[in-house]
């Protein structure tokens, strides 16, 4: 089958890999109909993430067909429609039990690799490294997938795969960090990033309630959605100074949650955000958390900063002398998928939102390559490119 | 009495009472020396490490015996006594009933399917048991044991018996925790290998250091018994 596979940094090529066959007894296999590239897959791309290998094949976003089905699997059945969520667990762990999917403890083969750099492991990811288990990705035609009588969700025919791809990983995404942020009537959250995971958490932050959402970002297209289709007051950090502004949109009281949704490559027009590029150009530090450190000293006295931002290594320069002076909350990690993938589901098929709204490029598994590096770069306003295996058309949409 | 017989070529071999194969002392003898040659090529500290962790293994080639378990030092009250050995220690939590837990490893048999480094264990009954295990260099290494102290959901205790090739004790103890929702095993373990200390050394280049062999064996029967299968990426990838 082809397969969009990892080389190096800055490195993707579309190869033919051996198809992915039944390994474990609850194990499917899905032949993938629309798969997309996630922002976190432009770490891997950055080369920001530690023990990828040559010839790793990416992509956690994706759904397809159930195709075959290993022999305890009870509830999946071949030609079952299907959204596959990017976290890996088993459904019988003590952290599975408690609504904790993303941390699942028997779900990472390689789990001593995380272990010693984290303490503890959490659950496998597809297409993440090996660290997170080493599972092949569903950036390909087929994908095996691990548990798959827990994680995929069963979606109706009348929803078209651009409406429920993204359930796999950035709506449920930006919905937890909204929810992180406990929302109650009249608050105002503030976003970092305007990418598909921030246009998510701001939609999700007003469907939780919120009275006003505040996004920040630099690029028209990115701010222009965030303002007419996701209906947020918006900031453009080149332009503005973003606490002072906050602080003044706020009366002065900044905002009750803020929710950075750029992650480890935050990029910054500020001195801190030079020192985090020199430094991490050399190699001395590994992630540069300038939004991060912009929400911290943003957020109101008492307030919560939620991170659905990725971070991999150690944080320089981080304020949490402010975060403890202001008696902040923080709250942070991968989602827990499979706790809101169902509710999420009745939210699309009620009509309060079409997640397909972000969908700027649609092209064939083949244009993987250039796709990587445009959507990198953001050229051709690319905000989130969704691939079809088996069509070779480049199509803009 | 001599400590002896590793059951190199058949692991139906008896490991009471015979003599070492000439062409099995002589195959060690060699692998001994490649590993040695090989250990000293690197001219690192783990390549010397390497060779020398491998030096008793050309020792037993040549004398039949490892160093230091000669007459009586299988015993494990002489061989495991105060600092001798290695000592391991981990423990596991898992969400499944005691008895189920404690049942299962009971059944030694099952203790392959997650020590990957054993390759079978017998219950020959009587509370006596034949385990086999890869040893240093791919060379199998096999013993007896007896279980010293058993209390059904609570404790199995064993020793290795006197005149195996491993000099081993160990105990497992079961009990509950979150006020009974969980089980956690805590495994206690010492043994005195061929090649004693240098073993660890050898064990630790090779990738296979006791301390992270038995979190990983401990990780595995958890997958077993909560999620069902052990997970694994590729084919062949499980160990």
């Amino acid at each position: 089958m082809k397969a969009v596979c990892y080389y190096g940094k800055e490195d993707v090529r579309v190869e033919t890999v051996p198809d992915p066959e039944i390994l474990n007894p609850r194990d499917a296999i899905i032949r993938v109909t629309a798969t997309a590239i996630c922002g976190s897959d432009l770490h891997i791309y950055g080369g920001y993430i530690p023990t990828m290998q040559k010839g790793d094949v990416l992509g956690h976003e994706f759904m397809g067909e159930v195709v075959d089905v290993g022999r305890e699997n009870r509830r999946l059945k071949v030609g079952d429609r299907v959204v596959v969520p990017f976290t890996i667990a088993c459904g019988q762990c003590f952290f599975c039990k408690e609504q904790l999917w993303s941390l699942c403890d028997n779900s990472n083969p390689n789990a001593w690799m995380a272990e010693k750099l984290y303490g503890y492991s959490a659950s496998g990811l597809f297409g993440y490294s090996h660290m997170y288990g080493g599972y092949a990705g569903g950036q390909a035609e087929y994908v095996r997938v691990p548990f798959a009588d827990v994680g995929p969700l069963r979606v109706p025919d009348s929803l078209r795969d651009d409406q429920v791809l993204f359930l796999s990983d950035i709506f449920p995404t930006g919905y937890m960090a909204a929810e992180n942020c406990q929302i109650t009537p009249g608050d105002t959250v503030a976003v970092w990033g305007c990418g598909p995971v921030g246009q998510f958490a701001i939609q999700s932050a007003f469907l939780l309630g919120a009275e006003r959402v505040i996004a920040i970002d630099r690029f028209p297209e990115r701010l222009a959605l965030a303002s007419s289709f996701s209906k947020a007051e918006v900031l453009d950090y080149s332009r503005v100074d973003v606490p002072d502004a906050l602080r003044e949109l706020t009366g002065g009281q900044g905002p009750d949650a803020c929710i950075d949704a750029v992650g480890l490559e935050s990029h910054g027009t500020t001195l801190d955000a030079w020192y985090d590029r020199a430094k991490t150009s050399l190699y001395l530090a590994t992630d540069r958390p300038h939004a991060l450190r912009q929400a911290i000293t943003a957020c109101r006295k008492g307030g919560i900063v939620s991170i659905p931002g990725v971070y991999g290594g150690w944080l320089d320069k981080f304020p949490l002398g402010a975060a403890f002076a202001k008696g902040l909350t923080l709250k942070m990690g991968q989602t827990h998928m499979h706790r809101y993938m169902p509710r999420l589901l009745d939210h699309i098929e009620r009509g309060d939102i079409d997640p397909s709204f972000i969908i700027t490029h649609r092209v064939g598994l083949e244009d993987a390559p250039e796709m990587y590096q445009t959507f990198r770069d953001k050229e051709d306003a690319c905000v989130k490119v969704v691939m079809t295996p088996g069509t070779r058309t480049h199509v803009v949409a | 009495m001599q400590a002896h017989a590793l059951a190199t070529y058949s692991s139906t071999s008896s490991t009471i009472g015979g003599t070492s194969h000439e062409l099995e002392r002589w195959a060690g003898v060699a692998m001994a020396t490649a590993v040695v040659a090989y250990g000293l090529s690197r001219r690192s500290f783990s390549g010397v490490a390497l060779a020398a962790a491998a030096a008793p293994l050309a020792y037993r080639g040549v004398t039949g015996e490892w160093p230091g378990l000669a007459n009586g030092m299988a015993d494990t009250r002489v061989a495991l006594a105060g600092d001798r050995g290695i000592h391991v220690r981990d423990a596991i939590r898992l969400e499944v009933p005691l008895e189920a837990v404690y049942g299962f490893w009971r059944r030694l048999e099952n203790l392959p399917r997650f020590m990957t480094h054993l390759r079978e264990v017998r219950d020959l009954g009587g509370g006596r048991s034949h385990w086999i295990a890869d040893g240093p260099a791919d060379v199998p290494v096999e013993w007896d044991a007896e279980i010293i102290n058993e209390v059904p959901n609570k404790v199995i205790g064993w020793r290795s018996i006197a005149g195996s090739d491993i000099a081993t004790a160990g105990s497992v103890h079961f009990s509950t925790a979150r006020q009974g929702r969980s089980t956690q095993v805590s495994v206690n373990l010492q043994y005195a290998a061929p090649g004693g200390r240098a073993t660890r050394l050898l064990a630790f280049v090779l990738g296979r250091d006791p301390a992270h062999m038995i979190r990983e064996d401990l990780r595995r029967v958890k997958q077993l018994l909560e999620a069902g299968e052990i997970p694994r990426a590729a084919r062949g990838a499980e160990a």
